[in-house]
């Protein structure tokens, strides 16, 4: 019989000290949390949580799992759709997928499904039982050859399924690290580095390549992979593009976009002195935005040694898009929100540095296309805020490089990819594509979905082609 | 390099993972601070036009720089960089030598430069520019242009491929700052005597920032295009970071995919050089680790 009550919280590191270092600050479940959390599951017929999960995972079997004490059981059922359970089960937005439609919200508290999926995979890793990864399904197919550009994780999804299913993949990374935003985006203190590399190690040993510098676009064209016998291509090139505030000052030194800020820290580790990568440590860091990206920028910036961080945003409350526990995380460690605050210029010193943001108060009106209330200035509010780094994380739009260097390739007149939503078809037969590159910035789960699909529709592609 | 390189790309399948490591072939030392490399990059060779450069990282505690390809060989599968030993990364980098590897080089990056016929091009390379102003040269001597180059830089031991410019040259000045060699000065001079003298079709300036500057000043008051290639802070190199972000025209560009070429008489010059000198300190400090042997091998 499942137990009633409300779910296990998450430990967390103790906020004085995690403020200080770069460790993980949620600290996972022991067995015995696990175990009782387990217990929660109804195992209910209708499974909406495996409806709600964009990778299909079959949660309850694996729960079921984790009851009877099998954990490694447990990781390997996750593992059957999901490449990458101890990334989903630290980074996915459970709140707004499989935790939402689980039956216990309806009177209480979710199945904690993420953290769940977390200490399966954490323990499957922590006791190797020396088994070999799944066996390709079919070896027949390893004489086609699929090539995906971009390791992030739409990539590592569509090469993880496809080389599961026998077929040769070749995976292009335009850096020198595999990984992708999980790379240079995502801080460690959110997803360790060993997990990431852990991950990407589990894609390699099923068999897949990895091939780092490599722009395509630049080095080669899509259209080459196609013609260099490639069956397919796989284009998973995430929202790498900055996207800024276009008032005056913007490009004052100081200023960072949140992929520039987090890509000197996450990739290149700036704030280590012996690391070549420079970098400042602010006194006042003023990070405009409230996404997730927003969250991250300000949790790192107090990491290194910020003496004051602050959060800018337009809006209130209610409509920042990051989630509630990424917000009480940096609430918590310190940072400062400033709402209903929107920034119209920046101010420089003599040497060109900023050293202070014009912003007006706003206030909410009705609401605008998004849903959200829409923010509407007050005339004559204007006031400044001092600042010595300014990190502006309003999101991202796609990279251009593949659009503008591939021919034929249809996409939509804000840059996102255009593809037949059932197979991840592009307009160019053979190139399929999905993730952010499509859809604009998400998450890292939309992005497995979606990779998801496409592993599935190239597959289709291939074999239609050769009448297997 | 060959101009008009077959368009077949590099089959992957053909290559054996050695020669994707980036061997540096030869090295050679052009004075006591710069140092050309030809590395083994066969993808990078096939693709690589005028005007376009790539993105070096060296290992753990490496940054990642740009650097622009100097010369190429498409069938030998080789390319060729000239840099500077000013800061950690390029001093670690010139401790490198023949047979040892780079951990990581990718592009070309960047648009390749405008090549067309314009009529009379003056090409003007500054101290290590001169490397990149090379391929320029090369490029608008075969697109038919009645090329003028003139090649500057401090002293006699900082001028490079003097032999290279003078092959490819319809005419061709040298100037040194202290007069060591060629006309005593700054390439500024000839150039206002040339804009002076005829009629002067395109300006191609590639050197430091104040000499590029300096050429932009000149030419404008004659109206005559010029353009400049621009090398900021980058980290990716890809146009995901906007870190070398740039105002051209009062619009916001990002070099690495913009650029690096633009039009001189566009470019926001102050904050350039404020965004280029904005590390000034962390870099002192880094380039005293590499100069002490600490930095990362």
């Amino acid at each position: 019989m499942a137990r009633g009550g409300p779910r296990n919280p998450m430990p967390q590191q103790d906020v004085a000290e995690r403020v200080k270092n770069f460790d993980e600050v949620a600290l996972g479940y022991t067995e015995e949390m696990a175990l009782d959390e387990a217990e929660r599951c109804l195992g209910c017929a209708k499974k909406p949580c495996v409806a709600g999960c964009p990778v299909n995972i079959d949660i309850p079997a694996f729960i079921k799992l984790i009851k009877e004490k099998d954990y490694i059981g447990a990781a390997r059922e996750i593992k059957k759709t999901n490449s990458l359970p101890a990334i989903c089960g630290r980074v996915c937005p459970q709140e707004t997928q499989c935790e939402a439609v689980c039956i216990l919200a309806k009177k209480g508290e979710p199945v904690a499904i993420g953290r769940l999926e977390r200490f399966a995979a954490d323990w499957e890793a922590a006791h190797p039982d020396g088994k070999s990864p799944t066996q390709p399904e079919n070896p027949e197919l390893a004489k086609y050859h699929v090539a995906v550009i971009g390791s992030g994780p739409a990539g590592l999804t569509v090469a993880g399924d496809l080389a599961k299913m026998g077929y040769s993949v070749t995976v292009f990374e335009a850096l020198h690290k595999i990984g992708g935003v999980l790379r240079y985006g995502i801080p460690e203190f959110r997803l360790p580095r060993d997990i990431l590399d852990r991950e990407v190690e589990y894609v390699k040993s099923l068999g897949v390549t990895f091939l780092t510098d490599v722009v395509v676009g630049r080095t080669f064209k899509v259209t080459d992979l196609l013609e260099q016998g490639f069956e397919a291509v796989f284009i998973g090139t995430g929202a790498g593009a900055p996207k800024l505030l276009g008032i005056p000052g913007e490009n004052l030194s100081g200023i960072y976009s949140g992929n520039e800020w987090l890509t000197r820290i996450n990739l290149m580790r700036a704030h280590r002195e012996d690391y070549a990568t420079p970098i400042k440590i602010p006194k006042k860091a003023c990070i405009v935005g409230a996404g997730n990206t927003a969250m991250d920028c300000a949790r790192t910036a107090l990491r290194i040694g910020a003496e004051q961080v602050t959060i800018v945003y337009r809006r209130s409350r209610a409509e920042m898009p990051a989630r509630a526990e990424e917000v009480e995380n940096a609430e918590h460690e310190g940072v400062v929100f400033k709402l209903l605050t929107n920034p119209v210029r920046f101010i420089g010193d003599e040497k060109g540095a900023v050293k202070a943001m014009e912003c007006l108060r706003m206030e909410l009106g009705e609401p605008d296309d998004s849903g959200r209330r829409r923010p509407i200035p007050v005339p004559g509010s204007e006031f400044e805020i001092e600042c010595d780094t300014v990190i502006v994380a309003l999101g991202q739009n796609p990279n251009p490089l593949i659009r503008t260097t591939t021919e034929g390739l249809k996409c939509e007149s804000w840059g996102g990819i255009c593809i037949n939503p059932e197979t991840g078809m592009t307009s160019i037969p053979g190139v399929f594509a999905g993730g952010d590159a499509v859809t604009g910035e998400a998450t890292v789960i939309s992005a497995m979905g979606a990779g998801k699909i496409a592993a599935a529709g190239i597959d289709r592609y291939i074999r239609e082609k050769h009448g297997i | 390099m060959t101009d008009h390189a077959d368009n077949t790309v590099c089959r992957l399948a053909d290559l054996t993972p050695d020669e994707l490591r980036n061997t540096i072939v030869r090295k050679e030392k052009l004075s006591p601070v710069l140092t050309l490399f030809e590395i083994r990059a066969p993808l990078i060779a096939k693709a690589v036009k005028a005007g376009q450069f790539v993105m070096v990282w060296m290992g753990e505690q490496s940054e990642r720089i740009p650097l622009t390809v100097s010369d190429w060989d498409p069938n030998k599968g080789t390319i060729t960089i000239i840099f500077q030993e000013v800061g950690r990364s390029t001093i670690e980098l010139g401790q490198l030598n023949e047979g040892d590897y780079i951990p990581s080089l990718s592009g070309p990056l960047g648009k390749p430069t405008e090549i067309d016929k314009y009529g009379t091009v003056v090409v003007i390379g500054g101290g290590v520019g001169t490397a990149i102003a090379r391929p320029v040269a090369v490029a608008m001597k075969n697109a038919g242009n009645h090329l003028i180059t003139i090649v500057g830089a401090r002293e006699k031991s900082l001028v490079i491929l003097e032999n290279e410019m003078r092959a490819v040259s319809d005419e061709i000045i040298i100037t040194t700052d202290d007069g060591s060699y060629g006309r005593k000065g700054v390439v500024t001079e000839p150039l206002k005597e040339l804009l002076d003298e005829r009629k002067i079709d395109l300006v191609v300036a590639i050197g430091p920032l104040p000499m590029m500057y300096a050429v932009a000043k000149t030419t404008k008051p004659y109206g005559v295009k010029t353009i400049v290639s621009l090398d900021p802070i980058m980290i990716d190199g890809t146009g995901m970071c906007g870190g070398c972000r740039v105002t051209v025209g009062g619009k916001t560009m990002f070099t690495c995919v913009d650029g690096p070429d633009f039009d001189a008489h566009e470019v926001d010059w102050e904050e350039l050089r404020a965004r280029k000198a904005f590390y000034f300190n962390e870099e002192q400090i880094q380039k005293e680790i590499a100069l002490s042997g600490g930095g990362s091998k």
